[in-house]
C-alpha cells in the first residue's frame, strides 16, 4: 500500500517531529547546565553533595582543567579499565551470583567482542541475551558501559564545543568532572523516570528465575535428531515453555537514552518484554533523538550563535526525513514476489515486523536507530526490502552524523562542518574561517583522518570477508543479500551502531575478533582526532571584528553541509552498495530469480 | 610516571564507584518502584488459571487446533520458543522465504476454506521480528472466525463479538496499528465454553 494512503502514518510523523523540535531547546539549555561545572540544575539540592563527595573519593580537583592530551589520557584509561572489568565478568559469570539459570562463561572471543562492543557504545551482539548472559553480567558487565560510554561520548562533544567556543586558551575541561556531572544530573535521573514509565507499559523488572508455563495445546515440533546420525526428522511434543525474566526496564531505559542499543533479550526492542506497546515504542524513538537534538542547541548557545545550532539541526533533520520517506515507501510497497502468490499488499512487508508496530513504526525505528548510532531494533532489518534495508545501511555509512549517537553524532557533524568551511573557503579563494577562527592544515588533516578511518575499516574488512571462507560460511542469505549482510556487519561495527542484518552468524572467532577491531578503530581512532582538533581550536585567536567569517548559519550553509556529507558518503560507498541492495532491487523488479 | 599511576588510580576508583551507582543503586531503585507501582507488569504479565501458569499476556504461544485462532508463523527456535527470540532474517529474494510463505498460504486457504481469489493478510504468513508476537491483524482474525465458530459449535456472530471485544485500536487513538491479542482471545473463548 502506498504511503499516501496511510493518514495515521503521517499524523505520527508530524507528532514525532513536532515533539522533538519542541523539546530541543529545553534539552539544550539543560545540557549546557550539566556540561558547565558551575551550572545549576533543579537537582542540585539533592545531588550537589553527592557530586562533591565523588570528587573527593576520586581524588580529583574539580577546579583544575586538562589540556587535550590529559583529557584523552583520562578517557582512554577509564575505557580500558571498564573493558577489563566487563571481560572478567563475562568470562567468570558462572562463579558470580544473580545467575538463576546457571549460565556458563562466554568463550574468549565472544567475551572480547562483547566487552569491546559495550565499551565503544556499539552494543553489537554476537549472542542472544536470554540464553547467554546472567542477570549480573547484564546489570553490571553491560549496563555499566551503557552509562559510561554514553557519558564519554557526551563528554567528548562537550570538550570539542569548548574548544570551538573558547579562544587563546589551553584547556578543554576536566574529564572526570564531565563524567560525574553527566551521570548524576543527566543519565541516572532521566533513566529512573523513563524505566518506571516502561514498566507501566509492561516491561519487566525482577530477579526471578525464568517462568515455566504449561501450554494449552502441546505443540508438535519437528526436530532433527543430531546426536543419532541417520535418524532424520522426528516429532516431539513440547508441553512447557520457559519464559525469560530479569531486570530489563532499568537496562532498557539507558540502552535507548544513551543510544547504546544492546538488548537484554535477543530480539531487542521487537521483544514484547522490551517494547510492549506502540506508546512505549513512540517514546523510545523520541528518546533516541532527545540528547543528540539538544546538543545542537547547546552548540549554538556555547558559540553564541544560536543560528548555527539551528542550522546544524535543520541539516540533520532534512537528511533524516529524506532517508525515512524512502525507507517507509519501500517497506509499504512490500515484496512483489509475495503479492504474486496471493498475499495482500495492504500491510506492506511484514516479514520480520511486529503487528503492533506495523510498517510505519518499523521503518521509523530503523531509520532513527541508524542515523543516531543507537542500534536498537524493533524489526529485523535483514528482512527489509532491498531499498528499505539499504537506507539503514547508508545511514551508518554516512557517519551517523544525522543526529547521531549521544555526543558522537555532533562531534562527527562538527568534523563535517570544518571540512565544509574548508571547501567553501577554497571555492571563494579566502582563508577558511569557522566562527572567527582560521582553519589551518592541522585541522583539516585530523578531520580527514577522522573521515578515513571508517571508510578503510568498512571496505577493507568487507572485501576480506567476501573472498574468505570464514566470511561467507556465516551467511544466512546468498546472492547480493549475502553481500549486504557482511557489509552491514562491518559498517555497524566501525560505525559503533550495533544493529545488524542479524541472519549473519557472527559468533565465530573470525567475526568476533575482526568486528571488535572495527569497533575499536571506529571509536578511539575517531575520538583522538576529535580531541586533537579541540586542543588545536582552543588555542587559536579569534579574528577581530567578526563579519569576515564564512556564514555558518542559514540555507546556504545547510545545503553545503548536506552536500558534503552526501558526496563523501555516496562517492565512497556507492560502488559497494550497487553490489548489494541496488542489484537486489533490480532483480526483485525485473527478473524471476531467487537465491 | 607518577601522573599515570595517579590517573589509573582515579579511573579504577571512578569505575568502581560509578558501577555501584548505575549497576546497584539505580536498578534497585527501579526494581522497588516497579514492584511497588506495577507489580504485575514488572513480573512478566503472567497468566494464571487454576493455580497453573498458562503463559504471559505479552508473549505469543503456538495454537494449532481448529477451535483456536492461530498466531503468526514464528522463527523463534522451533516456533514460539521464548528462549530463542528472533526473526527468520531471510531476505526478500530468499528461495527459502518465498517457498515457505507459498506453503503457508496454501495451508491457510485450506484450513479456513478460502477461495483462491481471497487475498491473505500478510501477517498470517510472515514471521514476526521477535518470534513471540502475541498479536494478529483484525483482517486475519475475521478470516479465521468461521473455522473457529464451526469447531466450537458456536455462531459466527458470537465469535465475531469476541474478536471485537479483543480488538485494540491505536494507542491514544494514533500510535501503532489495530491488533488482536490471540493469547487473551483464545483463553477467553476457552473460559466461556
Amino acid at each position: 500500500m502506498s504511503i499516501f494512503h496511510s493518514p495515521f502514518g503521517w499524523i505520527q510523523l508530524v507528532l514525532f517531529t513536532g515533539i522533538l523540535l519542541v523539546l530541543t531547546k529545553p534539552m539544550g539549555v539543560y545540557l549546557t547546565r550539566v556540561l558547565d561545572p558551575k551550572g545549576k540544575t533543579f537537582l542540585d539540592p539533592v545531588l550537589r553533595p553527592v557530586e562533591k563527595l565523588l570528587y573527593r573519593i576520586f581524588g580529583v580537583n574539580p577546579e583544575s582543567e586538562q589540556a587535550w592530551q590529559g583529557y584523552t589520557m583520562s578517557l582512554l584509561i577509564f575505557s580500558l579499565i571498564g573493558f577489563v572489568m566487563t571481560y572478567g565478568i563475562l568470562r567468570l559469570q558462572h562463579l558470580f551470583p544473580l545467575n538463576p539459570q546457571g549460565l556458563g562463561p562466554l568463550s574468549e572471543h565472544l567475551a572480547f567482542n562483547t566487552a569491546v562492543s559495550f565499551t565503544t557504545n556499539t552494543n553489537w551482539q554476537s549472542y542472544g541475551g536470554e540464553s547467554t548472559m546472567s542477570y549480573l553480567s547484564q546489570m553490571v558487565g553491560l549496563s555499566f558501559h551503557n552509562f559510561a560510554s554514553s557519558a564519554v561520548g557526551i563528554a567528548v562533544v562537550g570538550a570539542l564545543v569548548r574548544g570551538i567556543a573558547r579562544h587563546t586558551a589551553k584547556t578543554i575541561g576536566n574529564f572526570w568532572v564531565d563524567i560525574v556531572r553527566i551521570h548524576l544530573y543527566l543519565l541516572i535521573p532521566f533513566c529512573l523516570v523513563y524505566a518506571v514509565f516502561l514498566t507501566s507499559q509492561g516491561v519487566i523488572q525482577n530477579f526471578n528465575p525464568y517462568v515455566t508455563a504449561r501450554l494449552v495445546e502441546p505443540a508438535a515440533i519437528e526436530t532433527v535428531k543430531r546426536d543419532v546420525p541417520g535418524e532424520g526428522i522426528m516429532e516431539r511434543k513440547v508441553e512447557e515453555v520457559s519464559i525469560p525474566q530479569g531486570p530489563v526496564a532499568s537496562q532498557e531505559a539507558i540502552k535507548i537514552l544513551g543510544t547504546n542499543g544492546g538488548g537484554f533479550l535477543n530480539a531487542n526492542s521487537s521483544h514484547p518484554f522490551e517494547n510492549p506497546t506502540p506508546l512505549s515504542n513512540f517514546i523510545q524513538i523520541l528518546s533516541i533523538f532527545l540528547i543528540p537534538a539538544g546538543l545542537t542547541y547547546h552548540l549554538g548557545r556555547m558559540v553564541k550563535d544560536q543560528g548555527h545550532g539551528w542550522t546544524v539541526l535543520s541539516t540533520m533533520f532534512v537528511l533524516f526525513l529524506a532517508a525515512f520517506l524512502i525507507c517507509w515507501w519501500a517497506e509499504s510497497a512490500g515484496n512483489p514476489r509475495l503479492h504474486e502468490i496471493g498475499i495482500d499488499p495492504a500491510l506492506g512487508n511484514m516479514e520480520g515486523k511486529e503487528v503492533r508496530f506495523g510498517v510505519f513504526n518499523s521503518a521509523l525505528y530503523a531509520v532513527v536507530t541508524t542515523v543516531a548510532s543507537c542500534g536498537a531494533v524493533n524489526s529485523m532489518h535483514d528482512s527489509f526490502t532491498p531499498l528499505g534495508g539499504m537506507i539503514p545501511l547508508m545511514n551508518i555509512q554516512l557517519g551517523e552524523v544525522i543526529f547521531g549517537g549521544v555526543g558522537a553524532g555532533l562531534y562527527g557533524m562538527l568534523v563535517f562542518v570544518v571540512i565544509t568551511v574548508f571547501i567553501a573557503g577554497l571555492m571563494i579563494g579566502r582563508t577558511p574561517e569557522y566562527l572567527g577562527k582560521k582553519i589551518e592544515a592541522y585541522d583539516v588533516k585530523v578531520s580527514v583522518l577522522f573521515l578515513m578511518v571508517p571508510v578503510l575499516t568498512i571496505l577493507g574488512l568487507t572485501a576480506w570477508a567476501a573472498v574468505s571462507t570464514w566470511g561467507t560460511i556465516s551467511l544466512n542469505n546468498s546472492g547480493p543479500h549475502g553481500m549486504s549482510e557482511m557489509l552491514y556487519a562491518f559498517s555497524s561495527g566501525a560505525g559503533n551502531n550495533g544493529s545488524a542484518f542479524a541472519g549473519l552468524n557472527a559468533d565465530t572467532p573470525w567475526y568476533n575478533t575482526l568486528l571488535a577491531c572495527a569497533m575499536l578503530l571506529g571509536r578511539f581512532f575517531m575520538i583522538v582526532p576529535v580531541l586533537a582538533l579541540a586542543g588545536n581550536m582552543v588555542q587559536k585567536k579569534r579574528a577581530a571584528g567578526g563579519g569576515v567569517s564564512f556564514p555558518v548559519s542559514g540555507l546556504m550553509f545547510a545545503s553545503l553541509l548536506a552536500g558534503v556529507i552526501l558526496i563523501v558518503g555516496a562517492l565512497t560507498f556507492f560502488p559497494v552498495l550497487s553490489l548489494g541492495p541496488i542489484v537486489e532491487h533490480m532483480l526483485m523488479l525485473k527478473s524471476g530469480s531467487l537465491f | 610516571m607518577t601522573k599515570y599511576i595517579r590517573e589509573f588510580r582515579t579511573a579504577l576508583v571512578a569505575t568502581l564507584v560509578l558501577a555501584v551507582l548505575v549497576c546497584g543503586v539505580y536498578p534497585m531503585l527501579v526494581f522497588g518502584l516497579a514492584q511497588g507501582l506495577f507489580p504485575e507488569n514488572a513480573n512478566g504479565s503472567i497468566l494464571i488459571n487454576n493455580g497453573k501458569v498458562m503463559g504471559s499476556s505479552l508473549i505469543g504461544q503456538e495454537f494449532s487446533g481448529p477451535q483456536y485462532f492461530h498466531p503468526r508463523p514464528s522463527a523463534a527456535g522451533a516456533g514460539y520458543d521464548p528462549l530463542r527470540s528472533g526473526g527468520s532474517n531471510l531476505g526478500p529474494l530468499s528461495k527459502k522465504l518465498i517457498g515457505t510463505i507459498r506453503q503457508r498460504a496454501i495451508h491457510y486457504r485450506m484450513e479456513n476454506d478460502l477461495n483462491p481469489d481471497v487475498k491473505i493478510p500478510a501477517d498470517a504468513v510472515t514471521a514476526s521480528a521477535s518470534g513471540l508476537d502475541p498479536h494478529i491483524s483484525p483482517e486475519n482474525a475475521l478470516l479465521q472466525a468461521p473455522r473457529v465458530a464451526k469447531a466450537r459449535g458456536r455462531s459466527e456472530e458470537a465469535v465475531r463479538m469476541a474478536i471485537a471485544a479483543h480488538t485494540k485500536g491505536r494507542d491514544l487513538g494514533v500510535f501503532g496499528e489495530p491488533r488482536i491479542n490471540i493469547v487473551m482471545l483464545n483463553f477467553d473463548l476457552d473460559r466461556s465454553r
